[in-house]
């Protein structure tokens, strides 16, 4: 099954699938945004509707019946999730990732090929498991390993965080690649959650000061699966060619929906103000603009960046060079500042109608989730990584 | 030979889980353990014995899949016979 059987599924890739996510993200996951947040609860309704509107599978190859978007189109739909409700943004996001890593380093394995017609098909929804407890955010490390049993592989991951992993389909979880291996000799390994295969038992839950929605609990996660389940790429390549630039750049758009959001409050703030008192310029009105500075030039970033990963997508040469690794943490590093200081911007123009959680120009909750852009892999990590690097590379940024 | 000088600044700089002498040259390094910190350690610690700066085009992450990889960059930046 091709787009070009499928008339429906070809119409609506490109700016219709951005479009249709708009039509989600104020129709379903807005209403919702504030209950999710106050219950700590997983985004459902508006999980559903995007699979409703067959956006699950929006990275996946047209060949499988996916809507071939580029990443820049999901960064887009990102951006307007991210404007609406943060936890479904990033719930997506984190989905979409997994979604880019399937297509580009799965093989062509029969499960692979059936799975990615069952992300299309089923739309399923998949979670991540790469931290550990011992080595934390080092996700590059690994202690729990693979162990064969006979065509199955077996393995045992104390994750501290899989984010809404007893509501995903599958998971997709990082391992040594066996018993004997260097805790950088890493495999990633599908992990489908029905409870034949799959037990997550929980160790922690997940009542956080922003992205509640997330619902990032800790688990043990015990799974026994048909060696089949092993991506063929190793996961040095997984995260160089696709995890990492794919991560930073769709975070980045969400955290850039978040701020639009919050300076469009703040602008209906110093508006409302001004109707109030016709030819008195509101005390808030140059801050506003301040605000709104600060903002194209977060939206200049995340998108000069989505571009020019999508320009360089297929040349893998170039994705692991040293210049584009650096230029992915740089973008990360700095849209997660932003993200704060622009919320910050608008709280302080919106003031006590800002601060409170229940005004129309309510920022708060904008605030709590922009603080863990900075913290959910740390920006001090990134920024260590990214010294270690300049240590050897020459070319200006 | 520069295979050998590889080797021996690999198992300096490497901080490899395996001993070097158990690796064939064409290894992998990074399945040997190799990092991505500990693989700038070992660029800077090869320029500084060969006396060559590795160019951006050579900044990834092929250049120092193995002994033989980085042997074969620091021949192409280094003056015929110098190396060898």
């Amino acid at each position: 099954m091709t787009a070009a059987t499928v008339p429906h599924l070809a119409a609506r890739t490109g700016p219709d699938a951005v479009a249709l996510a708009g039509q989600v993200a104020r129709a379903v996951a807005a209403p919702a945004a504030s209950h999710v947040d106050r219950n700590s609860r997983f985004p459902s309704e508006a999980i559903a509707a995007l699979r409703e509107a067959r956006l699950m599978s929006a990275l996946v190859p047209v060949r499988y019946g996916g809507l071939g978007c580029s990443i820049v189109q999901v960064a887009e739909i990102c951006d307007v999730l991210g404007q609406h409700c943060t936890n479904t943004a990033m719930v997506y996001a984190m989905h979409q990732i997994q979604v880019a890593v399937l297509a580009r380093h799965a093989g062509s394995s029969p499960f692979f090929e059936r799975l990615m017609r069952d992300l299309v098909e089923r739309q399923l929804l998949l979670a991540s498991a790469t931290s550990e407890v011992e080595v934390g955010g080092d996700v590059r490390r690994s202690i729990c390993a693979v162990e064969r049993r006979g065509d199955d592989v077996q393995l045992r991951k104390q994750a501290p965080v899989i984010s809404y992993g007893e509501h995903a389909d599958a998971i997709l979880v990082t391992a040594r690649r066996h018993p004997d291996a260097a805790a950088s000799d890493q495999v990633l390994v599908v992990a489908p959650t029905d409870a034949s295969r799959t037990t997550l038992t929980r160790t922690s839950g997940w009542d956080a000061l922003g992205l509640r929605g997330t619902c990032s609990s800790g688990y043990v996660l015990e799974t026994r699966v048909p060696a089949s389940h092993i991506l063929a790429d190793a996961y040095d390549d997984i995260s160089a060619h696709t995890m990492l630039p794919v991560s930073h750049v769709l975070w980045s758009s969400l955290w850039l929906g978040l701020a639009t959001d919050a300076v469009s409050r703040a602008r209906a703030f110093v508006r409302d103000a001004a109707k109030r008192k016709p030819g008195t310029m509101p005390p808030g009105a140059v801050r506003l603009a301040e605000a709104v500075g600060v903002l194209q030039t977060m939206r200049a970033a995340v998108t000069h960046a989505a571009n020019a990963f999508d320009a360089i997508y297929e040349d893998r040469d170039a994705l692991s060079s040293m210049g584009f690794a650096l230029r992915m943490n740089g973008l990360k590093v700095q849209s997660a500042t932003l993200a704060v200081q622009i919320v910050s911007q608008a709280l302080s123009i919106c003031g006590i109608a800002g601060y409170k959680t229940d005004t129309k120009y309510s920022v708060e909750r904008h605030l709590r989730d922009a603080y863990s852009a900075g913290i959910q892999i740390n920006n001090d990590r990134v920024l260590g990584a990214s010294a270690t690097m300049l240590l050897v590379h020459r070319e200006d940024a | 030979m520069l295979s050998e000088r590889i080797r021996a600044i690999v198992g300096e700089h490497g901080r490899l889980a395996v001993a070097v002498s158990e690796l064939n040259d064409d290894a992998s390094l990074y399945q040997a353990g190799l990092t991505s910190h500990a693989s700038v350690n070992l660029m800077l610690a090869i320029e500084e014995a060969f006396g060559i700066e590795f160019p951006e085009r050579l900044l990834r992450r092929r250049t120092f899949e193995s002994i033989s990889s980085i042997a074969a960059a620091v021949r192409e930046l280094t003056p015929l016979g110098f190396a060898a």
